[in-house]
């Protein structure tokens, strides 16, 4: 499929699948930003960068480079 | 050493748990920020009685998700917690949690424990949890977390008391580990750094081979121990990744059986509130309207207590000059020392008033969202949209603007903010402007409606943000330094403002900037001082010379002395120094005299005023002793007959101090911050050749 969160619609939810651990920082993980975790798009930036999401009860701000890195499945 | 009576606690926790709540709860006034060694960085402490007996020293940190550290501020809780060599070493830790993100809070919790302190839970905001529907089995947390955890509100004094009794106790609590990481991840890799630091617990070890960088404060000996272990960086990360996926396991299965949330409860009032805030127009338009609130109140509540300060100090320094025996000790004081310290006070008013702002905004939890509307657009310009809050303050001082950029996790992004901060207008320059605005505008209105004056300053104001961000878009294309984006910001609720919290937060951000900028500037005033009171032969022999030489005009005293004074001026240390410059200052326009308050405002900008009201004080052979506006009016250039503050040579003189880097505050914070003399340098060298070009050029213009 090759989701990312990226690719999330306001709204959508995805169950974050795998990343690669060179291009995400380890506090982002430490936040609770895990596989299997569920991640819920809340805003996108007016400029399209960053992304407001709700992961494992944290609300984050991410800049879209790091949420192209995590793999999602959609949940529809 | 530390005194063995006193109990060292640390406060450490996740951002906005309230954790300065806490400690101003347990604290109250007896705060002082202090200065770390090895790592300059600040740290807030004070002092709390815990029991008859018991008196503790209670440091709050900054908050962290993590002890593995992304950002300078981070990096503070890691040295405090690892290095015993400190004298703030804590006996114990309270690690502050809140009651709804208690999963993350407790992901902290458990490296604490694993580092074998004795530790407390403090679960803060007990006052939400009817409202947001958690319900949490104390008793049982207790039991599965093998800890002490109390609930508070921080904000409503609750729990204070029992916290206090609880940790009277702390001898007894249990320090075992919460995580058993060797079994989990690698047995034999874990038991060969077991056996090689007996002395430390196992996660206090694998803390320091993986923060090797973030420890400075290692004696050499147990550094090469440490670096004999470097595991290659894939495992490292592979083994913090597993660290991480393992401890939110055994926090998830504790939760299951003591934490519930229901649902319903949950208000929609911070998605209603974050539609509006981010939103693409209202966002930018409620943004821009607040800065204009915050600008428009610095001008007008600040200005009568500045005018205040201006006259309790000018008046304090009469006084001492007439009650005072006559001498050098008595024009120290009242020539150096008093305005040294006046010069500082006075801008206390627009620094409280400019934090009172932003520590409010920042309790609402407003400001992420402000870093959220503004990271795409700042980025372009080599920063984060974390570097707005330190630009918005280095209107009222470079010097806290400069520190509040430490929590900006790039490097690179980090650099350039502090770089570019003393672009913007601060309030040092508001004096000069005012001054040199009101002698070469014509207080008029055009079209009827706009001060031209007024349009003026507001020019200067957009000029100086016009030349952080160019200088910031040059450094982004020059400056090669690679990093990787750890931007990660949590988005807070949003709060209604903790008077309390915000009232200490303006204190002590006043406080850093008198202790921190103020030596500096009264030490030069000092100097400055004895500069333009001593001189050479010539200095020395003055009275002589000019009575001599006036002996045939029949003068009376008071000319008399003036000529004295303007003579002695001109062969002082420092009038013999602007001398020197001239010819380097001509092309601008400027003579030596102005040459003086030049160098003299090297130390701060807006000594620039006091010098030159030296300087035209007792240099100026008339009888009238007017304003300082009305000299500066009048002084001609004797050459020309023209007068010397005409439009070319303000104007080159605005734009000077606009892009000129005279503070020697901001410098140090620099050097200090950046942990190089190689940017302040920069700054000092390019913000200098580009007031100088810009003055050059404008002065050729339009004279
Ligand atoms: N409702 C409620 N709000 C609280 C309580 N304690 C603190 N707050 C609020 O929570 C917010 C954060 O409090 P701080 O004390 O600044 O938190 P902190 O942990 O020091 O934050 P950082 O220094 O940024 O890590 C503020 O808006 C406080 O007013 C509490 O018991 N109840
Ligand atoms: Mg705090």
């Amino acid at each position: 499929m090759g989701d990312t969160i990226a690719n999330l619609k306001i709204g959508e939810i995805g169950i974050i699948q795998d990343f690669c651990l060179d291009a995400i920082p380890l506090n982002l993980l430490e936040m609770g930003c895990l596989p299997g975790k569920e991640v819920r798009l809340l805003q996108i930036a007016p400029l399209k960068d960053p992304l407001y999401i709700k992961v494992n009860g944290s609300h984050l701000a991410i800049r879209i480079e790091t949420a192209k890195q995590i793999n999602i499945t959609k949940l529809r | 050493m530390k005194s063995n009576s006193l109990l060292n606690i640390a406060l450490v926790g996740n951002p906005n748990t309230g954790k300065t709540s806490l400690f101003n709860q347990l604290t109250g006034l007896n705060q002082k920020v202090g200065n770390y060694p090895g790592i300059t960085v600040d740290k807030k402490q004070g002092k709390c009685k815990i029991s008859e007996h018991l008196t503790a020293e209670i440091t709050d940190l900054p908050g962290t998700y993590s002890i593995n550290p992304t950002t300078l501020d981070e990096t503070i809780v890691l040295e405090t917690l690892l290095n015993e060599s400190n004298d703030s070493y804590p006996d114990l830790v309270i690690v502050v949690a809140e009651v709804e993100n208690l999963k993350r809070n407790l992901f902290l919790f458990s490296q604490i424990k694993d580092l074998q302190f004795p530790s407390i839970l403090v679960i803060n905001m007990s006052d939400q949890m009817i409202r947001k529907g958690i319900t949490i089995d104390i008793e049982a947390l207790k039991r599965e977390l093998k800890s002490e955890i109390i609930l508070i509100s921080a904000r409503k004094n609750l729990g204070i008391d029992a916290l206090k009794r609880e940790i009277e106790n702390y001898e007894n609590w249990n320090t075992e580990p919460i995580a058993n990481i060797s079994e989990k991840i690698d047995t034999v890799f874990f038991e060969t750094i077991k056996t090689a630091f007996p002395e430390f617990s196992l996660y206090k070890s694998w803390l320091l081979i993986t923060q090797q960088k973030n420890c400075a404060f290692l004696s050499s000996e147990l550094y090469q121990k440490i670096t004999a272990f470097n595991p290659d960086s894939e495992k490292v990360k592979k083994y913090q990744h597993k660290e991480t996926i393992y401890r939110y396991q055994i926090i998830n299965e504790i939760l299951k059986k003591t934490y519930s949330v229901d649902k319903n409860e949950a208000t929609d009032l911070r998605s209603r509130l974050d539609k509006i805030l981010t939103h693409k127009i209202y966002g930018y338009i409620i943004f821009f309207g607040i800065l204009m609130l915050i600008f428009q109140s610095i001008f007008e509540w600040a200005s009568l207590p500045m005018d205040l300060i201006d006259s309790l100090f000018a008046n304090l320094s009469e006084l001492a000059k007439t009650n005072l025996p006559k001498g050098t000790f008595t024009n120290l004081i009242a020539e150096g020392v008093i305005p040294g310290i006046g010069g500082i006070v006075i801008f206390i008013p627009q620094i409280a008033i400019l934090f009172l702002f932003i520590a409010t905004l920042e309790e609402t939890g407003y400001m992420s969202r402000v870093v959220f509307l503004m990271d795409k657009i700042m980025r372009k310009f080599g920063m984060s949209g974390k570097s707005i809050i330190p630009l918005i303050s280095g209107t009222a001082c470079a010097i806290p603007a400069i520190m509040a950029s430490r929590n900006i996790s790039d490097w690179k992004e980090r650099l350039i903010t502090i770089l570019v901060i003393p672009f913007t207008t601060c309030s040092a320059r508001l004096p000069v402007y005012a001054i040199l605005i009101a002698l070469i505008i014509p207080d008029e209105r055009i079209f009827g409606i706009f001060n031209m004056q007024g349009l003026t300053l507001m020019g200067l104001y957009l000029l100086g943000f016009a030349a952080a961000i160019s200088s910031a878009i040059l450094l982004h294309n020059v400056l090669k330094i690679k990093t990787q984006s750890l931007f990660v910001i949590e988005m807070p609720n949003y709060k209604l403002p903790s008077l309390k919290n915000v009232f200490f937060e303006v204190v002590e951000k006043t406080k850093a900037f008198v202790f921190g900028a103020g030596k500096i500037i009264l030490a030069l005033s000092i100097i400055l001082w004895f500069l333009a009171s001593n001189g050479s032969e010539k200095f020395k022999n003055a009275t002589e010379f000019v009575t001599t030489q006036e002996s045939a005009n029949h003068l009376n005293d008071e000319v008399l002395n003036k000529k004295i004074a303007s003579y002695k001026l001109e062969h002082s240390y420092i009038g013999v120094m602007g001398k020197v410059i001239e010819p380097v200052i001509k092309p601008m326009g400027y003579d030596w005299k102005i040459g003086i308050a030049l160098i003299s405002s090297f130390a701060a900008r807006e000594v620039f005023i006091g010098a030159l009201a030296t300087i035209y004080n007792v240099g100026s052979d008339g009888e009238d002793v007017g304003t300082i506006k009305e000299r500066m009016a009048a002084e001609v250039d004797p050459i020309t007959g023209e007068k010397r503050f005409n439009f070319a040579t303000g104007m080159s003189l605005l734009l000077f101090y606009a892009f000129a880097m005279q503070c020697i505050g901001t410098l140090a914070i620099v050097k200090r911050e950046t942990k190089s003399w190689k940017w302040p340098i920069l700054q000092l060298t390019g913000m200098g050749a580009l007031a100088y070009i810009v003055s050059v050029i404008t002065y050729t213009i339009l004279s």
